[in-house]
């Protein structure tokens, strides 16, 4: 299995690696904020990347599509002028676990399908993404292997695997390569190293087995039968709507546009900012009906726009079993539980004749 | 942080100036717009705009107007929020901002040959009238037209000049109810779905467009169903909170579909089944 794809990038290079790479543009990757917890940060060099981290708090969404940005900026000093706007900056992620490249894939369909959103594309070319593989499950709310997140699957330009001493790197892109070119840290990377590489994956697909007790392929099949299930009513009983099972998920993408005069009373910007579809009033028309008003009804929305909808749309699953809605929900709405009750609700009646 | 110009920005607002406003009631006012530089809107019926005021926002409106008049385009606004209440300080000469037309309007290629069952209740009538008015400058691609209005009260009626014109019209089946009427109202009093049994249909060549607020569709659809109006030709347009128009924020999304881009304008047989929608 020689591949010219593949290079090594020794431990004790790493640091060099991260630091001549900074120096051409900004870097983050995943450090250590106390409590277990971590979140992606500009770093300089290598010393503050934790590299065996569970997901961030905020998966790297937020430098694909920040939390707020600016669409359009406006003067009214004489009649209105408008000026669309984007505002990028040159940046590699380093260490994106599996689950968030397939978060990003998932966030690319979206942006690109048309009327197609030009300011996440702008952004999307300039940001270099290099991935880092897990070995092992982060902790117990992970549900990669179900969605098939745990294995790459393209969305980097760089790979990393961390096999010991070294770490096994895939070029991906071009722009991979350039990365590779301009920090000269890599070597090539002989037999036995691919052999590392090779048991490391077959260890790994001991490990990672399907979280949930159905086979994904059944999954669509599951949420057409469950739209009516008690199994909601069960989650409005526990939701606080409180929108942070959204903020923290890679995948949600709802925004509200807000305008924001300056001070001079002459000049503006009209912004966009994340927005939840678990806040009440999101769903809400002017003349008062609200198409969503349970919280049954939000939060089987999530579910769905996660499971079913996605799943038509762009022939994938939009959760990636980061586990991050689980971790971060105050009432313990957990996804792995949310699925066991569907399943086992709908048991009889649904999928297991199909086995 | 870089900050460029993005001149292919599918935010990028189109300038247009206010020619002619009227208050139509209390409530709503109809706006007459141009696009600078004579441009035409292009729309179809029952498409929507967003309309800008820069400093308040942006809000979806339905246009109105016809097609056929290419050179300017009417929006019916309500003040019903914080934009549109904006919208109805101004007044004619003031500038706005326009993107769209966005959304599926209604289906005239397959509507054209059939017979049309036009339902509206309260603000509906502003998107149908696009319809309506596109009907009337095409009347010869259509069939027998039945308009049947229902609204609140007599004071609540819009466009009260035209509809006494569809009124006297030969080629026209026009019908207002209204639920309580003032002491000089000399039509009929009662639900939109009074006038429904009373009409003649030929039900396999005729369509039903429905449009009006939520709690109606159920009433009216039950109606239509009793008279054997196929599920299929039934056309619904619905409102729903939008933000950008273009089936990314999620506002309006209605199970998997969009309602500003999938909609606003529906199949009945398409959305029957969906909990989110009726």
């Amino acid at each position: 299995m020689k591949d010219l794809q593949y290079l090594i990038l020794k431990k004790e290079n790493l640091d060099g690696f991260v630091s001549r790479l900074s120096r051409l543009r900004k870097v983050s990757a995943p450090v250590s904020k106390g409590n277990g917890e971590f979140a992606f940060e500009e770093v300089g060099s290598a010393g503050r990347i934790e590299l065996n981290y569970k997901p961030t708090i905020m998966p790297p969404k937020k430098y694909l599509m920040p939390q707020e940005e600016t669409l359009l900026e406006f003067s009214t000093a004489k009649g209105f002028e408008t000026r669309p706007v984007v505002e990028y900056e040159k940046m590699a992620l380093f260490g994106v676990h599996t689950c968030d490249l397939a978060g990003i894939q998932c966030l690319n369909a979206v942006f690109s399908v048309r009327p197609r959103d030009y300011n996440y594309l702008t952004r999307k070319r300039q940001i270099d993404i290099i991935g880092l593989e897990c070995g092992d499950y982060c902790d117990e709310h992970a549900s990669c292997t179900v969605v098939s997140a745990h294995m790459p699957s393209g969305g980097y330009d760089l790979f990393f695997t961390d096999l010991g001493g070294y770490f096994m790197v895939h070029t991906n892109t071009q722009a991979g390569e350039e990365m590779i070119e301009a920090t000269k840290c890599f070597e090539s990377a002989a037999e036995a190293q691919f052999e590392d590489l090779e048991a490391f994956r077959k260890k790994k697909r001991d490990t990672f087995k399907n979280e949930v007790p159905i086979e994904p392929r059944f999954i669509p099949g599951l949420f057409d039968a469950c739209f009516e299930s008690p199994v909601w009513k069960e989650l409005e009983a526990k939701c606080l709507a409180c929108g942070n099972c959204t903020n923290v998920c890679p995948t949600c993408y709802c925004f509200d546009i807000i305008d924001e005069v300056g001070l001079d009373l002459k000049s503006g910007r009209r912004y966009r900012k994340w927005d939840s579809c678990q806040l009440e009033p999101f769903a809400k028309v002017a003349g008062g009906e609200n198409f969503r008003k349970e919280r049954s009804a939000r939060q089987r929305h999530r579910y769905y726009r996660k499971f079913r909808y996605p799943v038509a749309k762009y022939s994938k699953f939009f959760c990636t079993g980061c586990g991050r809605c689980s971790r971060t929900c105050m009432a313990g709405i957990h996804l792995k539980d949310t699925l066991n009750a569907l399943i086992k609700e709908s048991d009889s009646r649904i999928w297991k004749k199909w086995l | 942080m870089e900050k460029v110009v993005i001149k292919d920005s599918n935010y990028r607002i189109r300038k247009a100036k206010i020619l002619r406003t009227k208050q139509l009631t209390k409530m709503e006012k109809l706006f007459e717009i141009a696009l600078d530089g004579g441009e035409s809107l292009d729309q179809e019926p029952g498409q929507f705009v967003m309309v800008s005021l820069f400093g308040v926002g942006e809000a979806p409106i339905s246009v109105c107007s016809s097609p056929t008049n290419r050179g300017s385009f009417e929006l019916c606004v309500r003040a019903a929020g914080k934009v549109t209440g904006a919208m109805h300080r101004l007044e004619a000469g003031d500038e706005i901002g326009i993107r769209g037309p966005y959304g599926k309007g209604f289906p005239i290629r397959i509507l054209e040959g059939n017979d049309l069952l036009m339902v509206a209740g309260g603000l509906g009538i502003a998107p149908l009238r696009s319809l309506i008015k596109y009907a009337f400058d095409n009347r010869r691609d259509f069939g027998k037209i039945h308009i049947m209005l229902g609204c609140k009260s007599s004071e609540d009626l819009l466009f009260e000049d035209e509809l006494n014109q569809w009124f006297k019209r030969m080629d026209v089946h026009y019908e207002c109810t209204v639920d309580r009427a003032a002491s000089d109202w000399a039509g009929h009093v009662g639900q939109i779905t009074t006038l429904l049994p009373g009409v003649h249909l030929e039900t396999e060549r005729t369509f039903a467009i429905v449009v009006g607020p939520p709690v109606m569709y159920k009433f009216v659809l039950r109606e239509l169903l009793k008279k054997n109006i196929p599920e299929n030709q039934i056309i619904l347009s619905f409102e729903r909170h939008m933000k950008c128009g273009m089936g990314k924020c999620g506002r309006c999304q209605i199970q998997n579909l969009y309602c500003c881009q999938d909609g606003p304008v529906f199949n009945y047989a398409d959305i029957k089944n969906m909990s989110e929608a009726l």
